[in-house]
């Protein structure tokens, strides 16, 4: 569930297939920047309800981002 | 003596989305004003405005990329994509030689008033991380130059309505003096929000106006305001021998830019058109030798009560009375409203374009002479004439003047 609403996300943001995007892709492999990271964040705090800390350890791939918003979640 | 010349040029407008759409507009004295359709504004004062049509950021970018950039943004990678394109430069320039000088009155208006609504409603934590980026005024010089990979200098210059000329004006100075070989310079403009038109019909600059064709009045006694216009122009210049070398078209050579401050009010002209004049002045050195009957003014000619009778006045104070009404005239802005830091690059564009085709554009719905603009403004329908020179002008608030000359150049 988090990990689709993410691939869409992207897919959507970077015009890509989302089929492309999977727990491994890498977000600057992606051509994902810090603002396009950002923005997403704020998108995925409003979708889930849930408060992100911009701060948080870097995060280098969509799987570790879903497994960040299932912990909150919890 | 490094010369300048004009390779290429761009334009989105109220009045068509090429250079040859515009052209064909203005000579045919077609209006671009109507209907503000990007808000609801029934129920404003002023209702009209000279919108683009049709423009689909998406013809010129990418997804990505028109996701990222304010409308302002987009039409000036548009402008500077068909520019660029007409003068065959890319990939034929070294990338440090290639500057940028592309200004915006006020750069992603749009952008601006959406972020602060969403800060409004729901907080500082929701304002975008585009916000900033899109809005600021130098991005769409900043978004050229990417585009391009043009890593020579890149400057935005904001001198209000006088954008365009400046950038222009200053282009020019930058390939004289051995900064840049090449320069992508212009203006653009994507300011017709409520607020906007708000503010600058608080400071009683618009026509109120309901009919289109009574609304953009430059130099006849009925005129009441500037109408909101919006778009890009672009204007590839470059030196004169890597434009020859490389077989370029040549539209024209760049001869002349003065530049002068009234510092006399934030919004009003100086009744005596003092600096203006001599800004003009400048740039009419570059054409010296020419008789006035062969040369065109495009004017920054508003259709405010105040700017087109001191622009008549320093136009006469810079040639001469006589010369003055020797020189044909006229105010495309009756035609595309007023594009703010755009207006002074689509107006040079009509300039070259006038000199090269042989046709001075209109001003269209002028039909009430005033004894204080008493010059020939090319009433109503093109006219066909032999133009060597052209001058361009501009006169923004904050008191900036520019105005540029450009000379044919004999083909080869």
């Amino acid at each position: 569930m988090v990990f689709e609403k993410i691939a869409e996300m992207i897919a959507e943001k970077m015009d890509c297939e989302v089929s492309a995007v999977t727990a491994d892709s890498k977000f600057n492999e992606m051509g994902i920047d810090s603002l396009d990271f950002m923005e997403m964040l704020m998108q995925l705090e409003e979708e889930f309800g849930i408060e992100i800390d911009m701060g948080e350890e870097k995060l280098e791939t969509v799987g570790q981002l879903v497994a960040l918003i299932e912990a909150k979640q919890a | 003596m490094r010369r300048v010349v004009v390779t290429g040029m761009g334009a989105i407008t109220p009045v068509g989305n090429t250079v040859a759409e515009f052209w064909d507009a203005l000579v045919n004295g077609k209006n671009g004003i109507a209907e503000i359709t990007r808000f609801d504004a029934s129920e404003n004062k002023y209702r009209l405005a000279a919108e683009v049509k049709n423009f689909d950021p998406l013809q010129y970018m990418d997804k990505v990329t028109s996701r990222k950039t304010d409308r302002f943004s987009q039409y000036a990678l548009a402008a500077a994509q068909e520019a660029m394109d007409d003068s065959g430069l890319e990939g034929k320039i070294d990338k440090e030689e290639l500057g940028v000088y592309f200004g915006s009155g006020i750069g992603g208006f749009e952008t601006f008033c959406q972020s602060f609504e969403v800060m409004q409603e729901k907080g500082p934590r929701k304002v975008s991380p585009m916000f900033i980026p899109k809005m600021i005024q130098n991005i769409g010089a900043g978004n050229i130059a990417i585009r391009f990979d043009a890593e020579g200098p890149c400057i935005a210059f904001s001198t209000a309505c006088a954008t365009g000329t400046t950038a222009i004006g200053e282009a020019y100075r930058a390939i004289l003096c051995g900064d840049a070989t090449a320069v992508i310079c212009g203006g653009s403009e994507a300011a017709i929000t409520p607020l906007a038109v708000a503010g600058f019909g608080a400071c009683m600059a618009l026509s109120a106006s309901e009919d289109p064709n009574t609304a953009s009045l430059p130099f006849d006694k009925r005129r009441g305001g500037f109408v909101m216009g919006e778009g890009a122009g672009a204007l590839i210049l470059e030196e004169m021998e890597h434009a020859k070398q490389r077989g370029a078209k040549i539209y024209a050579e760049v001869v002349g830019y003065g530049s002068t401050c009234d510092a006399y009010h934030m919004t009003a002209p100086h009744p005596e058109a003092i600096a203006s004049a001599k800004s003009i002045e400048k740039a009419a050195k570059g054409l010296e030798g020419l008789a006035p009957e062969k040369i065109y003014y495009n004017a920054h000619g508003t259709g405010t009560a105040m700017n087109d009778k001191t622009e008549t006045l320093a136009l006469k104070k810079a040639v001469g009375e006589d010369a003055a009404r020797k020189l044909h005239i006229s105010s495309t802005k009756s035609m595309t409203g007023h594009m703010l830091g755009a207006a002074g690059a689509v107006e040079a564009i009509a300039a070259i374009l006038a000199m090269k085709n042989g046709v001075v554009p209109p001003t269209i719905n002028l039909l009430e002479a005033d004894e204080d603009c008493d010059l020939n403004y090319t009433p109503n329908t093109a006219q066909k004439a032999e133009i060597n020179g052209a001058m361009s002008a501009s006169l923004g608030f904050g008191g900036h003047n520019a105005c540029v000359a450009f000379r044919k150049v004999e083909e080869a």
